[in-house]
């Protein structure tokens, strides 16, 4: 197969994937505490990562704009650049890079190993959809906990930003936050979170497909481990760029 | 349960329910990357029947197995469930199918990250049974295969042997009415192994379960195919030997080779059979 067909055909095996999830929402079984469990798992136990990069990034974006905005002298400033940057493009994309780093691997680590030992198709031989039981409440914790864990990396990242502003440039803590806090616009703040929910849904389906279509045994599950992280951070990143330029579009039409 | 089981399963008042196979397939081809695996395989398990699988390792056992769950779809040909055509079926629509088929994995696949009990309760959870009922099932299901300790241990911590036993614990409960068994007994100590042929043949004679039973082993051949099962006078289930006022029993062997049956028909035939393959592979030749 030519890399463009194979690219189409992974496609649509993805848009089906996400498609049969989401179908199974409206039917029975449901399967709440499997759901909560995938919460539990991405959202509290990826916090400290993203709580820790969004500190230092928002901490190493005043370190380097400061002395640039101080040039033109507008350094009162600094708390709205960061504001713009971080809310807008680095809150999201850094924190669904981290998550998918940390959990677009386990997942397909995870689905990956039941596959070659079997346990998907004992799963389906015992009367169970595996993309209702396990793909759906995966994907579904990735769309819900990846808005909330970016909302957490912004603020940590303004907390991050206000820290090495006041302790190594000596600005005031109330300059920083009023600039903050004047520079950020409705629209950030929904583009900030539309945005995640997209790459929420690419690294969930990513590494679900890549883990049940794992073939070739305990090397094929470190394949798709690699596969999934890799493909969804790219997606992630390319995504961004499109997604930047319709939110544009749209929240400046929603502005008129 | 026995009693309850028997009214359940024994529709033979219909007569369409006895002459339909509980299953048939139908002239199945598959190949995978251009091997040719199932070459023309015709299979029929009538109701109460237990089909024995002989056949070199690699040979299609396992994937005959597969293709009637509809884990795999074949290239051509027809399979049937209860005289339901599966072969075209979609994912859900082959759920409610398995739900009365159950299986024992050759490699056990058993749930890693649940325990024992989760892994038996599996079933029963999901058809949404009450907790103290499947407690109960679970229990009955692990005493059986010897395991009632194991209850709470993690698949991990067992033996192969142990896993297997798990295995079809998880495989019986919710009693099914097809059972479809991938070398149960391989790696297993003989009265272990005697214990399941014991098992095949009490659900084949007493509650009407169809079954197939892939092994290697022709110790498993002889248990199923000489003892039959019956309830005496105190109501105790009795294992008697086939005598030669009574041969009765409802096994058939059949017999695979390079993804053809070259062997169909009951022990005494598979005995005084002339093809060579057959009499060397009973032999344990090459
Ligand atoms: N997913 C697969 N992809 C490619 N080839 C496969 C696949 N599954 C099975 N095969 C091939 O199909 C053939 C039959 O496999 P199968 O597992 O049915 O054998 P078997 O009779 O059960 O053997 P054993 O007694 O060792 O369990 C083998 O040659 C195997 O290589
Ligand atoms: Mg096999």
């Amino acid at each position: 197969m030519n890399p463009l067909t194979r690219f189409l055909s992974e496609l649509q095996e993805v848009s089906l994937l996400i498609w049969r999830a989401f179908i199974s929402i409206f039917s029975y079984p449901r399967y709440y505490a499997e759901t909560i469990k995938q919460m539990d798992l991405i959202g509290v136990g990826s916090l400290p990562i993203v709580l820790l990069t969004g500190f230092f990034t928002g901490g190493v974006l005043v370190l380097q704009v400061f002395p640039t905005l101080q040039y033109y002298s507008i350094q009162n400033e600094a708390g709205n650049s960061v504001a713009t940057s971080l809310i807008r493009e680095l809150g999201p994309v850094l924190s669904a890079l981290m998550v998918s780093g940390r959990i677009g691997a386990a997942i397909s680590a995870e689905l990956g190993s039941m596959v070659v030992s079997q346990q998907i198709d004992a799963m389906r031989a015992l009367g169970t959809d595996p993309i209702r039981r396990l793909v759906l409440p995966r994907i579904f914790s990735l769309v819900v906990m990846l808005p909330l864990l970016t909302v957490a990396c912004d603020i940590l990242g303004l907390i991050g930003g206000g820290v090495v502003a006041s302790s190594i440039y000596n600005q005031d803590y109330h300059v920083f936050a009023t600039s903050v806090r004047v520079g950020i616009s409705t629209s950030d703040l929904v583009s900030g979170l539309i945005k995640p929910l997209f790459f929420g849904l690419i690294i969930g389906a990513v590494a679900c497909h890549k883990g049940l279509s794992t073939t070739g045994g305990t090397a094929g599950v470190g394949r798709s481990t690699t596969d999934a992280v890799v493909i969804a951070s790219i997606w992630v990143i390319i995504f961004d760029f499109f997604l930047s330029k319709a939110l544009q579009y749209l929240l400046d039409l929603g502005q008129l | 349960m026995f009693e309850t089981q028997k009214i359940e399963t024994n529709n033979s008042s219909d007569p369409f329910w006895t002459v339909v196979p509980a299953i048939e397939l139908r002239d199945v081809c598959l190949s995978f990357d251009d091997k040719l695996i199932l070459d023309n395989i015709s299979v029929s398990v009538r109701r109460g029947e237990c089909k024995i699988i002989l056949g070199r390792s690699g040979g299609g056992k396992s994937t005959i197995v597969r293709l009637i769950l509809g884990l795999l779809k074949p290239d051509s040909g027809r399979i049937l469930v209860d005289g339901e055509d599966i072969t075209d079926y979609s994912e859900v629509e082959m759920m409610p199918v398995r739900q009365k088929i159950g299986m024992v994995f050759q490699e056990g696949a058993l749930f890693d990250s649940v325990s024992v009990y989760e892994n038996v309760a599996y079933r029963l959870r999901e058809q949404g049974h009450e907790e103290a009922e499947i407690e109960r099932e679970v229990t009955r299901m692990l005493e059986f295969v010897d395991l009632a300790d194991a209850i709470n241990k993690m698949p991990i911590e067992l033996s192969g042997g142990m896993r297997r036993r798990v295995g079809i614990a998880r495989a019986l409960i919710g009693d099914p009415s097809i059972l479809l068994f991938d070398e149960p007994t391989a790696g297993l100590d003989p009265p272990t192994a005697r214990t399941i042929c014991e098992l095949v043949i009490k659900l084949r004679d007493l509650q009407d379960v169809s079954s197939i039973f892939v092994t290697h082993e022709m110790n498993n051949v002889e248990n199923l195919s000489s003892e039959y099962a019956t309830v005496n006078e105190k109501g105790e289930v009795v294992f008697e030997k086939e005598g030669d006022k009574l041969c009765l029993i409802n096994t058939e062997i059949l017999m695979m080779r390079n993804g053809k049956i070259i062997f169909n028909g009951t022990d005494e035939q598979l005995k005084s059979s002339d093809e060579v393959y057959v009499k060397r592979f009973i032999r344990g030749e090459r």
